[in-house]
């Protein structure tokens, strides 16, 4: 019975989730949002997929004809499954040192700037140019312009937990 | 491109990846890349959303102060009806509006001139000679860059010579793109004189071969307004058939009471600023109402409403409306609307794009207040007719003529003026009146196409509007809001825009953000900034509402435990401030306390929002309420009250202000409590009050909490 309760309610919570972020951006408050947006809106309610793993989704959600628009009705249901099966679940600070650790081949302890630009531009789902630039203004220490990726790992999931 | 990377989110990592190789396997360095990648993602989406939610934060804020603009209005027009012509205060407030205007241009003239001026030897400006060359007027700007200041004479001379060549311009300018290459056109600027500089850098300045259209809304709220202008009449003055300026809403000198531009004036040129502030409302009114493109593209500063006629339009005096907004000047009794304050605030909340709530909701409400317009209007009189139109409207007539078929046709013209600078579009069919800026209307798609089509035209490009980047289309793209003042709300807020129109009349846009601290900032900073700032906002807005809020939920709390439940809480505080804002998810950065069990402690939670500076001690809570909810207001009225500039207001002054502004808002504000007040903040205890101090002293500031709040230490 207490699991059937739980249960619903945490359904209900999800869904008010879902709802909320796809109403931060539906700007004609007609239940509808610009397709290029989905792709944040999943991510802000804590999924990393990866950018296959959108283009997928998207395919699911969009219209026969494409209108460039994906509409809630459609999207609460693929979403809510999402959440609650846990899919594309977050990447751990441990993981992500790693991933780091391995770029780090001769395991200085930090990476040179145009290192990490050479594997994320050119590797796996590359970086635009915006994006490589955004992520080094952050990560390279601006006295030794090098990325010190242990501290720049803890500072950044340091955010996940405010 | 390359392998199919698995749905598995963990990356296997085996111990042997690491260690001696020297090379990672390219397998392996792929999978790492696109972990990093992953993730990295993510966390700029949740930084984009937290944006948004701030975004939206700023513009609910933002339309409900628009409301307190209505508020004021009201207020004045309390003023005017209130106290007959024997009474002293309603001399002052006819002074305030300056209603007596008995001289012809010829002797303004005179009044203006600038010649018994002396520039002194110290003064280490700009000199400007006339005619003004190309040299001079780069010389001007880099001065402002600089950040000299224009000496008074040469102010009053250029302003001068603007004047004249503006009275010969017609209201719509009209503009072929057959000669030239391509047009600027920029939006709102409002002050901020760093964002002009970016685009006539990025841009070029303007020329015979490069036209620019400004479309209105150059001064208030940035706090180099006066400059902007100077800037911008220079160039008109320059190249007058390829410089191009709209008048917008805040040309306007009861709006610049408000937001700033009054102030700036008076603070830069002491002796001269009233006689600056005079010539700019003529200048004002002169300035045209709107610019056409190839008889194709129309450019005007807020938009269009059902009724709009470009050919009413071309034909009117536009300088007779010195200000869209002056009350009415009536002959008759107060009209039945004798609403309180409150009334405004009751769920009216602009229908528009970027804010939350129950946005169908509202329609409804706008639809049943505009049927019941047109129900209301059955059986009357003319005159009747006439004047409550006139109320809704908010004019005052420039001509004394008691014709009935006069006071129609201003009333004709007026609105077309008031539609052109203050309108917003909505995304629904109809036009309904624009209850939250308090003039002009909402338009929708369908007014769009037909009055597009009715004048053959293809494209409205107007401003009026902050967007996030800086641009906007709607109204499938026939309308195009273009707004040039980046930062508006905040540094990061927004970029600003201009565009590019060539002969084929297709939009280009550049988008620009000014501010040298946020080129320094990462999106982090910038994003984390943003929001604090929007949470201080809202934090006042929740202590400005204190009384209101605790009996919202002493409803919620019938036995008076001080708890209340989060949901009830979110319930109550929309309920209260109307700001249509998600307040459950932004329960976490409002509250502080924890909330066990889902409930929180609302007596304690209300009396946190915020302190105030320390150096005065107020008793009388009420007022320090009252004082924080029409703050803004505070200060124009206080402006208006003191009317040699001096930046000083007496105590009877003050004590007058008060008492009126308490019974207009039916309130209770005792003798005593005012007293108290003055004597608190007359710092120089010599009788008058500073206006700057005053409204300094009760600036609302940072909760110590904020301070626990401060961003980690980071690398950087």
């Amino acid at each position: 019975m207490a699991d059937k309760y739980n249960a619903e309610n945490i359904i209900t919570e999800t869904q008010k989730r879902i709802s909320n972020a796809f109403d931060v951006f539906d700007h004609e408050s007609n239940k509808t949002v610009d397709v290029r947006e989905i792709g944040t809106i999943i991510r802000s309610l804590g999924c990393f997929p990866s950018e296959t793993d959108l283009h997928d989704i998207i395919a699911e959600l969009e219209e026969e004809e494409p209108t460039g628009f994906v509409r809630y009705e459609k999207f609460l249901p693929t979403m809510t499954k999402i959440l609650l099966e846990r899919k594309f679940r977050p990447i751990t600070e441990d993981l992500l040192l790693q991933a780091f650790e391995v770029l780090d081949q001769q395991k200085k302890g930090h990476l040179e700037p145009e290192e990490l630009t050479k594997y994320l531009t050119q590797e796996g789902e590359p970086f635009t140019q915006e994006e490589i630039d955004e992520m080094l203004s952050a990560a390279v220490d601006p006295d030794k312009n090098v990325i010190l990726y242990k501290d720049f790992v803890s500072m950044m999931t340091f955010d996940d937990t405010r | 491109m390359g392998c199919r990377v698995t749905k598995s989110n963990q990356v296997q990592l085996k111990p042997c990846d690491r260690g001696n190789i020297s090379v990672p396997a390219a397998a392996t360095a792929m999978r790492a890349a696109l972990l990093i990648q992953r993730w990295y993602r993510q966390y700029v989406a949740r930084l984009e959303m937290r944006r948004r939610c701030t975004w939206n934060i700023f513009q609910s804020i933002e339309y409900s102060g628009q409301q307190d603009h209505i508020k004021l209005y009201n207020f004045f027009s309390y003023l005017m009806d209130h106290f007959s012509s024997a009474n002293s205060q309603r001399n002052l407030v006819s002074q305030m509006f300056g209603e007596s205007d008995p001289f012809q241009d010829a002797e303004w003239e005179k009044h203006f001139c600038y010649k018994d001026i002396e520039v002194p030897d110290v003064y280490t400006g700009p000199h400007l000679s006339f005619p003004l060359t190309i040299s001079s007027v780069t010389e001007l700007v880099d001065a402002f860059k600089n950040k000299q200041k224009l000496h008074a004479r040469y102010v009053l001379q250029l302003l001068g010579k603007t004047w004249t060549l503006l009275r010969l311009m017609p209201n719509i300018s009209h503009v072929c793109t057959c000669k030239h290459k391509e047009i600027t056109i920029c939006g709102d600027l409002h002050g901020h004189l760093e964002d002009l500089l970016l685009i006539f850098y990025k841009n070029g300045f303007p020329s015979a071969e490069a036209p620019y259209v400004f479309n209105g809304d150059f001064v208030d709220r940035g706090k180099e307004s006066m400059e902007i202008l100077l800037v911008l009449f220079a160039f008109l003055l320059l190249y007058p058939h390829d410089v191009h300026l709209n008048r917008g809403n805040h040309e306007d000198h009861i709006v610049n009471l408000r937001y700033g531009f009054t102030k700036e004036v008076l603070g830069k040129y002491q002796v001269h600023g009233k006689m600056i502030l005079k010539l700019l409302q003529k200048i004002f009114s002169w300035l045209p109402l709107a610019t056409v493109i190839d008889q194709k593209v129309l450019i005007l500063h807020g938009g269009i409403s059902d009724k709009t006629d470009l050919n009413v339009i071309t034909k009117l005096d536009r300088h007779r409306f010195v200000s869209a907004l002056r009350p009415l000047k009536r002959r008759g009794a107060w009209a039945t609307r004798k609403e309180a304050d409150d009334d405004f605030g009751s769920g009216r909340r602009r229908v528009q794009s970027l804010t939350h709530g129950a946005p169908l909701r509202l329609r409804q409400e706008l639809q049943r207040h505009s049927v019941h317009s047109e129900s209301g209007r059955t059986g009357r009189s003319v005159e009747e007719e006439l004047r409550e139109r006139r109320r809704l409207a908010g004019l005052s007539l420039p001509s004394d003529s008691d014709s009935a078929e006069d006071l129609e046709a201003d009333t004709v013209e007026w609105k077309q003026i008031v539609d052109i600078l203050w309108s917003d579009p909505m995304s629904q069919n109809g036009c309904v009146p624009n209850e939250v800026r308090g003039g002009g209307c909402y338009w929708g798609p369908d007014v769009t196409q037909e009055v597009l089509d009715r004048h053959k035209l293809q494209l409205l490009i107007r401003s009026h509007e902050c967007k996030q980047e800086g641009y906007e289309f709607c109204h499938n793209g026939r309308v195009l809001t273009i707004f040039s003042a980046s930062n508006y709300y905040d540094v990061g807020s927004n970029r600003g825009a201009y565009i590019r129109l060539g002969p084929d009349l297709i939009p280009h846009f550049k988008q620009f953000q000014a501010s040298r601290s946020t080129r320094e900032l990462t999106l982090r900073q910038s994003v984390g900034r943003t929001e604090r700032s929007a949470f201080q906002a809202l934090r006042m807005q929740l202590f400005a509402h204190k009384s209101a809020l605790i009996r919202e939920f002493q409803e919620y709390d019938p036995q008076c435990t001080g708890l209340i439940s989060v949901k009830h809480w979110a319930v109550a505080v929309e309920k209260v401030l109307c700001l249509g804002l998600p307040w459950r998810v932004l329960r976490s950065q409002l509250v502080n306390s924890s909330t066990q069990d889902g409930t929180l402690n609302y007596q304690d939670w209300v009396s946190q929002l915020s302190v105030i500076q320390p150096n005065t001690e107020i008793a009388n809570t009420s007022l320090l309420e009252t004082l924080y909810k029409h703050h803004s207001n505070l200060e124009s009225i206080f402006r208006m009250i003191d009317t040699d500039h001096s930046g000083l207001i007496s105590f009877e002054e003050f004590h007058q202000t008060w008492k009126l502004l308490s019974s207009h808002l039916q309130t209770d504000i005792s003798d005593k409590a005012i007293s108290d007040l003055a004597e608190s903040i007359d710092f120089n205890k010599d009788g008058s009050i500073d206006i700057n101090e005053f409204m300094e002293a009760f600036r609302l500031v940072e909760h110590r909490r904020a301070e626990m709040e401060a961003p980690p230490p980071s690398p950087e």
